[in-house]
């Protein structure tokens, strides 16, 4: 860097600042959690693991644990080979049509989220989808399609589709050249793609706020009532799990796409 | 390749599109057609205040998004390439956190007996706790550090296609930094802060989880006012009038934004 003028301080400080405010609520939650005081005290009076223990002794949030795993689960296995065969269909096919069902698919992300979840719990209570796992898993395919197509079409744009038509021209037909020529090149979108679904499905808080009930509620579904009603550092606890899932997920979908790029 | 795409589209069709269609219909259709909702949200003061006070709060937080990450996307473009991948890290590891860890995670910075509070004392800065959530403070400041990167990345992205060599020739025809700057850089770097801008804007138009758990019943936004008119008063007409209200807002921002940029940019990130 050349010499430091008092602009170039000015932005170093402004940044770091910025970071800071960015960073420190993320981390604020690993010591409270890891402390031994019922209300908040920093820094922690003593460590230990008595929130963790509270976590993973309570028999509901281990039953909303799984009902999120078993949601997040189903998600994937869904919306990844539907993400994958609409972004593969966009991407080689050249009717117009094809350009407003790529924006159709990008609605989970354009339409609030309180509206949609608002919408999807009407038309529920019509059919009889409200709190029952089948109406969260498909609300959920629903909101992670976008990241799918997303990652999978940017996966398919560095692939050249000659290839496929060589295998196709030595006899192969669509389907088989598919799955042995190009599902290998775009391997890494396709899992970063299922990894943000994955994550997408875990987060997710207000649909669930509105269509999930009784014995399968989601863990950000009890842990929205509990902030409601008081400070349980059981929720630090089980922040600082989600959190450190979410991060191991992103870095393995990164290095994916490093690989892939 | 139809066929292939029929199967994510029903799925949109389904649980997006009906779903909102339904919302549209239900708000001017109720034993007959009625225009009464619309009517309300225009006559009543608690619709029109927490119309107005979404979109004030809405354009503070973007302002103030800008404000903070337009230096971090900044410096992130000009340091060397080891640095500015620290940055990105730091401005997407809370991007992929929970909106409800971070939402607890201001609580228990910003409450009564928080850490910042505690933490005044401590140095004795004040004598009383301050009152810095559930309120719209807290609500602001919890909404800015979670739409943060939606305002930085695209910013980022739009400053690495800005040529270096521009900067220098400025620089070897005698300009300042500080000209070339606002001369060169900042025009060239317009189409990011208004993709990142419309981003923020539009996701805080809608924003439910933080107000309801940082403003503490004062702040209504939009989004409760359709969440409290569904369960708590059962005012499903009213909810769709005012949901079709907030939705119409967003896609006429979308529509006008998309004649200056191309909206892959601004749908892009994530």
């Amino acid at each position: 860097m050349k010499s430091l003028s008092p602009a170039r301080i000015a932005l170093i400080v402004a940044c770091a600042l910025v970071l800071v405010y960015l960073i420190l609520p993320v981390l604020i939650i690993v010591p409270i959690s890891f402390s031994s005081a019922r209300f908040l005290t920093f820094p922690p009076p003593s460590l230990s693991l008595r929130w963790y223990q509270q976590y993973f002794s309570n028999s509901a949030w281990m039953q909303a644990t799984q009902v999120t795993l078993i949601v997040a689960a189903f998600t994937v296995v869904i919306a990844t080979p539907l993400g994958v065969a609409a972004a593969y269909a966009i991407s080689q096919s050249k009717l117009r049509i094809m350009r407003m069902i790529h924006m159709a698919l990008l609605l989970p992300l354009v339409v609030p989220i309180i509206i949609t979840a608002v919408g999807i719990f009407f038309i529920y209570a019509r059919v009889g989808l409200v709190a029952t796992l089948p109406g969260l898993v498909l609300a959920n395919v629903m909101l992670g399609l976008p990241y799918v197509v997303i990652s999978v079409l940017a996966g398919l744009q560095s692939f050249d589709p000659a290839q496929e038509m060589v295998a196709r021209s030595l006899g192969m037909n669509r389907f088989r050249s598919f799955f042995a020529v190009t599902l290998p090149q775009i391997k890494s979108s396709v899992v970063a793609g299922a990894i943000f679904a994955f994550i997408s499905a875990m987060d997710e808080t207000v649909i669930a706020l509105f269509i999930s009930g009784g014995r399968y509620q989601p863990l950000t579904k009890r842990m929205f009532t509990a902030l409601r009603d008081e400070i349980d550092p059981t929720i630090a606890a089980i922040s600082t799990l989600m959190t450190a899932a979410s991060f191991m997920l992103v870095l393995v979908a990164s290095a994916r796409q490093k690989k892939a790029a | 390749m139809l066929a292939l795409v029929s199967p994510a589209l029903l799925v949109i069709l389904l649980l997006i599109v009906l779903p909102v269609g339904w919302l549209a219909w239900q708000s001017i259709y109720h034993d007959g057609f009625t225009l009464e909702h619309y009517r309300r949200i225009l006559s009543e003061d608690i619709y029109w205040r927490s119309f107005a006070l979404t979109f004030e709060i809405s354009l503070f937080v973007t302002v103030l998004a800008l404000v903070l990450g337009y230096p971090v996307a900044y410096a992130a473009n000009a340091v060397p390439k080891a640095w500015s991948v620290v940055i990105l890290a730091l401005v997407l590891l809370p991007f992929w956190t929970s909106v409800l860890v971070r939402a607890y995670a201001w609580l228990a910075l910003l409450q009564r007996t928080g850490v910042i509070n505690q933490f005044l004392r401590y140095i004795d800065v004040i004598g009383e706790p301050l009152a810095l959530v559930h309120n719209t403070f807290g609500t602001v400041v919890a909404t800015v550090h979670i739409l943060l990167p939606f305002m930085v990345l695209p910013l980022y992205a739009t400053m690495q296609k800005i040529p270096n060599d521009l900067m220098q020739a400025g620089a070897s025809l005698g300009a300042s930094p500080a000209f070339t700057f606002f001369r060169v850089f900042l025009p060239l770097s317009l189409p990011g802060v208004l993709a990142g801008s419309t981003m923020v804007f539009v996701l805080c138009l809608g924003f439910y989880i933080t107000p309801e758990l940082l403003g503490g019943g004062r702040t209504v936004m939009v989004s409760m006012l359709v969440s409290r008119n569904v369960e708590l008063y059962n005012q499903f007409g009213a909810a769709s009038a005012v949901a079709v209200v907030l939705l119409l807002s967003v896609l006429l921002i979308f529509f006008v934004v998309s004649r200056f940029i191309s909206l892959d940019r601004v749908l892009g990130q994530k």
